[in-house]
C-alpha cells in the first residue's frame, strides 16, 4: 500500500493510527467511568497517570521501524529470560506468587515483557525460512515457547504463561503450519491435561476450575466470587442499573471491582446495551489490527500483528468468559478497561507496534 | 543466511497463506465473540429477574428493632420497674488507625481493667472492623463527662446509649415484681413453642419471674422492622422502609407503694409473709416475703457466687413466702370449721364442752392437748374462736371427719390456686383420704382428722390462700380473686380483672356467718380474746383469729418452751384479719417464721398494718360512725 508523501496525514507522519486510537480512547473512557463509579477519584486520577506513561510508551515504540525489533527480538528475548530467572531467585512476593523485581524506583514484572517478546522472538525465527513453517522449525519455536512459558508458570502465575505461550503458538499458527501438526499438537494438549491437573497445577489453581464447573457447590467459599459477579451482570439487564448504581459493586459484593471483575460492574451498570458497545469497540480494534497484520508489507511484520492483535482478543475472551461464568477465573485483565500498570503498559505497548508496522511501510517499500 | 533465504522466497505466496490464517482467525473471533454475546443474552435478558431477585436479597436485609418494655406503677402512678437509660462507650476499629495508641491514652483516662482490656482484644479478634465493640459498659456520669471531654482525641469511639431495666425499690417489690434477665436457651424453646420468634428476635430480655413473667405478653410489646440496604460486610447504607416499635403496655397495679414499704419495714430482720388485700375487689395492697433480694442483680446478671449465696441461704430469699411458703394454717382455720360444724349440726351456737386441758380420742387412749395446759373449762363455740380452744375443735372435727372438712375448706381455696396473677405458687395440701393413700399408701386415721382440725398435721395453706379464705370470710361465702393487676394504662385497653367463677357458699343459715365472724370480733375486742391487747384503742372494728403452728411435732408429755428450743423450731405466729367488722374494706395475713405466738407476734403487726390502711384511707373515705 503505497501512499504518496503529500498523502500522509498527520496520524501517519506521528506513527499513529486513527482507528486504533479511536478504539482505545473509548476503552480508555469506559474504564475511567467505570473506575470513578466503583472507586472514586483516586483511581481514576491513578489510572489516568498509569494511561499518560502507557501512551507515551506506546508513541515512542510506534516511532521505532519494525527492522529494529526484528533486528533485536533475539537479543530482548535472552535478556528477558534472564530477568524471569532473576525473578524466581530474587523475587517479590505478591499474593503468595513471585512476579516483581523491586528495582528500587519501581516494581517490575518480567513476564509483562515477556508478553510482546514472545511473538517478536517466534516471528523472528520462523521468518528466517520460508512460510510456511515446516516442522523441524516449529519444534524449534516451540522450545522458544516453552522456555519463559515454565518461567512464568513457575512464579506461579498461571495466567499470564498461558497468554505468553498463546502469544507464541499464534505466531505459529499464522505462519502458516500445516493444520495436520495443530490436529496432532490439540491431541497432545488433551493428553497432557491429566498431567497438568494432577502433577503441574496448584490446589487453588485446581480449586478455581472446579469452581468454574459448579459454584453453587460452595456458595461463600470459592465460589462467591463467580456467583457474585453473574449476580451482578445478570441483575443489570438490558438497560442496567445506572452509573454508580451498581448494588453489587457499590456495596462491594463483587470482589477486585476495578481489576479483574470490572466487566461485571460495567455490565451492572450499563446493561445488555453497554455490554454491546463495549464488545463493538473491542471488535473495532481487532478489526482493524487484523487488517493492519493484513496490509503489513513482510512475513514478521504480518506475524507480529496478528499475534499481538489475538493475544489481545485472547484477554478480552478470557476476561468476560471468566466473570461471566464461561472459563476458570485464572486472573486476567480486561484489556485497556481493568485498573493496573505493568498490564496496560504492555497493552499500549503491543498496540505501539502494531502503528509503528503500519505507518512504516514506505521505508519497507524503498529498501 | 537471512539474505539467503529471502532470495528463494515467494513473497505473494507467504503473504495469501498469512492472509487465511488471518481470515480464518477472524472468524473464530467472530464465533468466539457470538458465543460470549450468547452467554451475557442468557444472563441478562433470560434470567434477568432471577439475578436481579438475588441481587437484592444480597442487598436487603431486615432488621427487628426490640420494642421498649412497658413501665410497671404502683396504684398512685409511683414507677415500680422503669427503663434507664445506660451507656457504654464503643470503638469502630476500622475508624481508627491509631487503635494501639487510643486504647493506650483511654486505659489511662478512665482507668480501663485488665479485664476490660482483655475482653477487647478478644471482641477485637472476633468481630468484623466496621462493627461497634463495646470496652465499658454501663459507664459512671463521670466516666461520661471526662470522655466527652477528651471526646475530640478518640474519633473512632462514641458513647451509646441504650436502656436497662431498673427497679428503684430494690428489694422491696422483687416478690411481686419479679425480674427480667438474658434470654436462655430455655426461654427461647419456650418463645419457639409459643411460635413468637420473629416477635422475640433482637429482644435480649425476658420476664423470669412476678409480674414481669406473668405479664410478659403485654409488657414486651410488638417489635418494628427496619429494611435496610447493607453491603457485603453488612455493615447498613441506608435504611429503605421502617416500622416503628410498638412498645410494651405499662402496667397500674395495686400494689400501694406507702403500704408496701410498711409491710417490708415491719418484716425487717423477719423471715416471713405480709399480704394486704382489699376484701371486696381482692386488689392486692401490699405483699411481702422477708428475707428478700435486689432484683437489679439478675438484670446486668448475676455473678455465680452471688447466686449460690442466694440459692443456699438458709433463709431461703428467693422462695416468695407469701405464694409459696407453705405452713400448717394452725387455729386461724377455726372460724371455718366452726362454720362447717353448725352447718352439718354437729354443734349449734349453745353447744358447750368441758376441757380440762386435753382431749383423748374415743376408745383409744391417744391423748390430744390444748394450748392452754389448764384447760379452758366451760367453752362454747364463740369462746373457742376467741380463745382459740383446741379441745372444742378436736370433739367438733372428731365428730364432722375429714370426709367433710376436706371439700368444705375447698371452697375456701385451701388445696387450690388462689388465681394471683403470678406464676410462682403452690397448691400447698389439703389432705384427704385418697391424698394420703396415694402420698403415704396408708389409710387415713381419725388422730390424722383430729391434727387437721386445729390446723395442723398434713394440713398447709400458703398465705395468699389464708388471705383469699379470709375475705371469703368476711364476705359471707363469696369468693373473690386476689389480683396484682389493677389497669393497663393504655388508651385503647381496658383491664378488667379476673371475676371469681366459683359460686358462693350456701350455708343453711346466714346466722351461722355471724357466729363465727362474731367471735371472730370477739378475738380482738373482748378482753378475753388472744388479740384484745394487739388492737387495743383501734380506731376501726376489727375481726381476726390468730395461729401459733407448731413447726416440729412436742411430745405429748412435753410443754412448749420457746427459750429453751433451737430458733428454727420455733412456732410460726399467724395471724389473719379483716377491718371495718360491718363493711370490710381490707384484709390481712402476717406469717413470721418461728417468731412464736400468733396474738403476742403477729396480731401487733396487723395492727400497725390497719393503723396505716386507715390513716390513709381516712381522709377519702366518709365519716363511719362506730
Amino acid at each position: 500500500m503505497l501512499s504518496p508523501q503529500s498523502q500522509r496525514s498527520i496520524f501517519n507522519r506521528l506513527h499513529l493510527d486513527p482507528y486504533l486510537l479511536l478504539g482505545l480512547f473509548a476503552l480508555m473512557a469506559i474504564s475511567l467511568t467505570v473506575l470513578y463509579s466503583v472507586a472514586g477519584y483516586p483511581m481514576v486520577y491513578r489510572q489516568i497517570i498509569r494511561l499518560v506513561v502507557a501512551l507515551a510508551a506506546m508513541f515512542v515504540i510506534a516511532q521505532i521501524p519494525p527492522e529494529w525489533y526484528q533486528r533485536w527480538a533475539p537479543a530482548i528475548y535472552i535478556g528477558c529470560i534472564l530477568l524471569l530467572i532473576a525473578v524466581l531467585v530474587i523475587g517479590h512476593t505478591g499474593k503468595g506468587a513471585q512476579r516483581w523485581l523491586d528495582l528500587g524506583f519501581t516494581k517490575f514484572q518480567p513476564s509483562e515483557v515477556m508478553k510482546l517478546i514472545m511473538p517478536l522472538m517466534v516471528a523472528y525465527y520462523v521468518s528466517e525460512f520460508t512460510l510456511p513453517t515446516r516442522f523441524r522449525q516449529a519444534i524449534v519455536a516451540l522450545l522458544i515457547v516453552i522456555v519463559p512459558t515454565l518461567l512464568i508458570a513457575k512464579q506461579p502465575d498461571l495466567g499470564t504463561s498461558i497468554l505468553v505461550a498463546s502469544s507464541g503458538i499464534f505466531v505459529l499458527f499464522l505462519s502458516g503450519i500445516s493444520w495436520v501438526y495443530i490436529g496432532i499438537a490439540f491431541a497432545l494438549i488433551l493428553a497432557f491435561i491429566p498431567i497438568l491437573w494432577f502433577f503441574l497445577m496448584h490446589d487453588y489453581q485446581r480449586g478455581r476450575v472446579l469452581t468454574l464447573l459448579n459454584p453453587e457447590a460452595d456458595p461463600l467459599g470459592a465460589g462467591y466470587h463467580i456467583i457474585q459477579s453473574k449476580i451482578a451482570i445478570g441483575s443489570g439487564g438490558f438497560w442496567g442499573k445506572g452509573w454508580q448504581q451498581g448494588t453489587q459493586s457499590q456495596l462491594e459484593f463483587l470482589p477486585e471491582r476495578h481489576t479483574d471483575f470490572i466487566f461485571s460492574v460495567f455490565s451492572e451498570e450499563f446493561g445488555f446495551v453497554g455490554v454491546l458497545l463495549l464488545l463493538s469497540i473491542y471488535l473495532l480494534i481487532i478489526g482493524r489490527g487484523l487488517w493492519i497484520a493484513n496490509q503489513a508489507q513482510d512475513a514478521f511484520t504480518k506475524l507480529i500483528a496478528g499475534s499481538i492483535i489475538l493475544t489481545f482478543f485472547v484477554y478480552v475472551f478470557v476476561n468476560i468468559g471468566m466473570v461471566s461464568g464461561l472459563l476458570p477465573v485464572v486472573g486476567v485483565p480486561l484489556p485497556i478497561v481493568s485498573f493496573g500498570g505493568t498490564s496496560i503498559v504492555t497493552l499500549l505497548a503491543g498496540f505501539g507496534i502494531l502503528m509503528s508496522i503500519q505507518t512504516h511501510k514506505r521505508f519497507n517499500i524503498k529498501r | 543466511m537471512r539474505i539467503k533465504r529471502n532470495s528463494i522466497r515467494d513473497h505473494s505466496a507467504e503473504s495469501e497463506l498469512v492472509m487465511r490464517r488471518t481470515i480464518a482467525v477472524f472468524v473464530a473471533i467472530l464465533f468466539a465473540i457470538g458465543i460470549l454475546i450468547t452467554n451475557l443474552y442468557y444472563l441478562q435478558i433470560s434470567s434477568f429477574n432471577n439475578y436481579k431477585t438475588r441481587s437484592n436479597d444480597n442487598r436487603i436485609s431486615v432488621q427487628t428493632i426490640a420494642p421498649n418494655r412497658g413501665l410497671i406503677y404502683d396504684r398512685n402512678g409511683v414507677v415500680l420497674a422503669e427503663n434507664r437509660s445506660v451507656y457504654s462507650l464503643q470503638v469502630i476499629v476500622r475508624n481508627t488507625k491509631t487503635l494501639q495508641d487510643d486504647i493506650k491514652r483511654l486505659t489511662s483516662l478512665l482507668s480501663l481493667t485488665e479485664t476490660e482490656l482483655l475482653n477487647f482484644k478478644n471482641n477485637n479478634r472476633n468481630s468484623r472492623s466496621f462493627k461497634p465493640i463495646t470496652i465499658r459498659d454501663q459507664l459512671t456520669p463521670e466516666d461520661v463527662a471526662l470522655f466527652t471531654v477528651n471526646r475530640h482525641h478518640f474519633k473512632a469511639f462514641s458513647i451509646h446509649a441504650s436502656f436497662k431495666r431498673y427497679y428503684p425499690f430494690g428489694d422491696a417489690f422483687t416478690h411481686v415484681l419479679g425480674y427480667i434477665a438474658k434470654i436462655n436457651s430455655r426461654d427461647l424453646e419456650q418463645i419457639e413453642k409459643r411460635g413468637e420468634e420473629i416477635r422475640y428476635r433482637g429482644t435480649k430480655y425476658i420476664g423470669k419471674l412476678g409480674i414481669e413473667k406473668f405479664y410478659e405478653d403485654l409488657l414486651h410489646g410488638q417489635p418494628g422492622q427496619r429494611q435496610v440496604e447493607v453491603d457485603s460486610w453488612g455493615k447498613v447504607i441506608r435504611t429503605l422502609d421502617f416500622t416503628a416499635p410498638v412498645p410494651g403496655k405499662d402496667l397500674k397495679l395495686n400494689i400501694d407503694i406507702d403500704l408496701q414499704l410498711k409491710a417490708q419495714s415491719l418484716l425487717k430482720d423477719m423471715r416471713g409473709s405480709i399480704i394486704l388485700m382489699e376484701a371486696k375487689t381482692g386488689a392486692i395492697l401490699s405483699l411481702v416475703s422477708a428475707p428478700s433480694y435486689d432484683p437489679n442483680l439478675f438484670v446486668s446478671g448475676i455473678s455465680q457466687k452471688q447466686y449460690q449465696g442466694l440459692l443456699k441461704s438458709k433463709d431461703r430469699p428467693l422462695i416468695n413466702r407469701a405464694t409459696q411458703g407453705r405452713y400448717p394454717p394452725a387455729s386461724t382455720i377455726k372460724p371455718q370449721m366452726a362454720l362447717l360444724a353448725l352447718d352439718e349440726k354437729v354443734i349449734t351456737e349453745t353447744t358447750t364442752i368441758v376441757d380440762p386441758g386435753w382431749w383423748i380420742v374415743p376408745n383409744s387412749k391417744r391423748r390430744f392437748r390444748d394450748w392452754k395446759a389448764w384447760g379452758h373449762g366451760i367453752v362454747d363455740v364463740f369462746h373457742a374462736i376467741e380463745q382459740s380452744c383446741d379441745t372444742f375443735f378436736y370433739e367438733t372435727s372428731y365428730n364432722l371427719g375429714i370426709d367433710r372438712i376436706e371439700p368444705f375448706m375447698r371452697l375456701f381455696g385451701f388445696g387450690e390456686y388462689s388465681g394471683l396473677d403470678i406464676a410462682e405458687e403452690t397448691k400447698a395440701i389439703m389432705p384427704s383420704r385418697s391424698w394420703k393413700k396415694k402420698r403415704f399408701k396408708d389409710p387415713w386415721y381419725d388422730g390424722d382428722t383430729i391434727s387437721v382440725g386445729i390446723g395442723q398435721g398434713y394440713w398447709t395453706v400458703t398465705p395468699i390462700q389464708l388471705t383469699k379464705a379470709t375475705a371469703i370470710l368476711s364476705r359471707r361465702g363469696n369468693s373473690i380473686v386476689p389480683h396484682l393487676l389493677k389497669t393497663i394504662s393504655s388508651a385503647t385497653d381496658s383491664y378488667s380483672p379476673v371475676h371469681e367463677s366459683k359460686q358462693p357458699i350456701k350455708l343453711e343459715s346466714d346466722n351461722y356467718w355471724n357466729i363465727a365472724l362474731d367471735a371472730m370480733q370477739g378475738v380482738t375486742s373482748k378482753r378475753t380474746g388472744t388479740a384484745y391487747k394487739a388492737f387495743k384503742g383501734a380506731k376501726y372494728t376489727v375481726a381476726g383469729k390468730s395461729g401459733t403452728a407448731q413447726v416440729i411435732n412436742i411430745a405429748e408429755d412435753e410443754t412448749y418452751d420457746a427459750e429453751k428450743i433451737n430458733e428454727r423450731h420455733r412456732d410460726n405466729a399467724m395471724f389473719v384479719a379483716f377491718a371495718p367488722f360491718d363493711s370490710p374494706e381490707v384484709v390481712a395475713t402476717v406469717v413470721l417464721e418461728n417468731a412464736g405466738g400468733g396474738s403476742s407476734h403477729a396480731a401487733p403487726i396487723v395492727r400497725q398494718l390497719f393503723d396505716e390502711y386507715f390513716k390513709k384511707s381516712a381522709p377519702k373515705a366518709p365519716a363511719t360512725d362506730f
